[in-house]
């Protein structure tokens, strides 16, 4: 079966480049631009796995997981957060609100991004 | 020292307040010249109604107490003047971290897109284009090296470079530098060998991610800076307590007169300008507030067109 990934990133740019990368390599990714909708799609599609960015339009990525988090059906879905803030007050933030990863984009390569994802999905 | 022309060029305020862009009124040279002509005028013309018109003691005294309130007044307002440029440093250092925050961005996409460019996943890019990929490919990553030294710097300046301490082994830090270093070398014909004692060593207690970058930039130094073919030895070996960490070349050295700004910002010696234009000074001003922050010491022999050994020391666990 093909996976599905939900993605929540306001940058056209970042949907275009790993967005693509991630449909090449066999998933099936669905694109939200802002956080509310990012919310809305989860809820609605319920993916295997959600990349999360969190300075994002209308609902801040934090509130986006905190509401994953706490709705049932949405709970057990797996969560890479994936931004450009490294504070460490914000990586345990999001740790501790129940996100699986957090990744710093200017630290990784597409490459190894795109294995970190696959190793979330079990595989 | 000062050399007596410096001193005597230091008395030109207004020269000096001009060099800095400061108006004379928030010039901390012009501001301690006045206040000290003022504490002298005061003081003579205490002396002479003292001397010449009032016996009384008594009077004296007060008048001293009055002088001494005015004085105090305007101390404190031009040390308020003075507090204009401690926040217009720390402006300075908030408006290089906002920058390099913004920059990192695009920085990411232009990496990541560049990559999947040269991965070929949509098709290979040969030839010539395949040059011109790698030329945006190399300029990016200097950028970002670049955007990420100035981040660091901000955040030493604003004195929040985080520190996680822990136990971690300077001997398996030391190898993945060099692994890291090891294709550039021996594109340029230098050889990175490592030099261990063949006892077991202590671990480290530090930050291992933040000393990686010193590492780094040790190694990096040591293989931009030699001539041709050579080596680079890397050591690790124990050092009253601590571990030593150091890096050796047989490169072109530092001149004595730079030796002294070597760990100066924005720093580079005339010597490696001529072969090395690259490079943003930044390296070395890093190495030594994160080596000093660890707890350790930092310091380099070196002589030029003989090569340089660059060495720091870190705690152990206690």
């Amino acid at each position: 079966m093909q996976k599905k990934i939900l993605f929540v990133e306001d940058e056209a740019a970042l949907q275009k480049t790993l967005g693509d990368v991630l449909e090449q390599e066999g998933y099936r990714v669905i694109r939200a631009l802002d956080g509310e909708a990012g919310f809305k799609m989860a809820q609605a599609e319920n993916p295997d796995l959600i990349l999360l960015d969190l300075v994002l339009p209308k609902m801040h990525g934090f509130e986006v997981l905190k509401a994953l988090k706490s709705d049932e059906a949405t709970k057990s879905i797996p969560i890479i957060v994936l931004t450009n803030l490294e504070s460490m007050g914000d990586i345990e933030k999001a740790l501790e609100l129940g996100a699986t990863t957090y990744l710093v984009k200017a630290s990784y390569s597409l490459e190894e991004v795109v294995n970190k994802i696959k190793k979330a999905l079990g595989e | 020292m000062m050399s007596f022309k410096e001193t005597l060029g230091q008395l030109n305020v207004r020269a000096y307040c001009k060099k800095y862009g400061l108006g004379m009124w928030r010039c901390p040279q012009f501001l301690f010249l006045l206040m000290g002509l003022v504490i002298i005028a005061t003081a003579l013309i205490t002396y002479v109604i003292g001397t010449r018109y009032v016996a009384d003691p008594g009077i004296v005294s007060l008048i001293v107490l009055v002088i001494t309130i005015i004085l105090f007044v305007l101390t404190f307002s031009f040390t308020r003047s003075l507090e204009g440029l401690a926040e217009a440093n720390r402006l300075k250092s908030e408006f290089v971290s906002i920058v390099s925050h913004q920059l990192r961005a695009p920085l990411s996409n232009l990496k990541w897109a560049l990559e999947i460019l040269i991965s070929g996943r949509f098709g290979r890019v040969e030839g010539k284009p395949a040059d011109y990929l790698q030329i945006l490919t190399d300029n990016t990553k200097r950028m970002g090296e670049l955007v990420s030294s100035l981040l660091i710097v901000s955040r030493i300046e604003q004195g929040r470079l985080p520190m996680h301490k822990a136990e971690f082994s300077l001997v398996d830090l030391a190898k993945e530098a060099i692994t890291e270093f090891k294709p550039i070398a021996s594109a340029s014909n230098v050889d990175i060998v490592l030099e261990i004692p063949k006892s077991d060593l202590p671990f480290a207690f530090g930050d291992s991610s933040q000393l990686k970058i010193v590492a780094e930039n040790f190694i990096d130094n040591a293989v931009r800076y030699t001539q041709g073919a050579g080596k680079v030895v890397v050591t690790v070996s124990p050092k009253n307590g601590t571990l030593l960490f150091s890096v050796k070349d047989g490169g072109v050295g530092i001149p004595k007169e730079d030796q002294k700004h070597i760990f100066q910002k924005f720093f580079r010696s005339g010597n490696v300008l001529k072969y090395q234009t690259q490079g943003s000074g930044l390296g070395l001003y890093i190495a030594k507030s994160i080596v000093e922050k660890s707890g350790g010491k930092i310091g380099f022999k070196s002589e030029q067109d003989k090569g340089s050994t660059f060495w720091f020391t870190i705690p152990t666990k206690k």
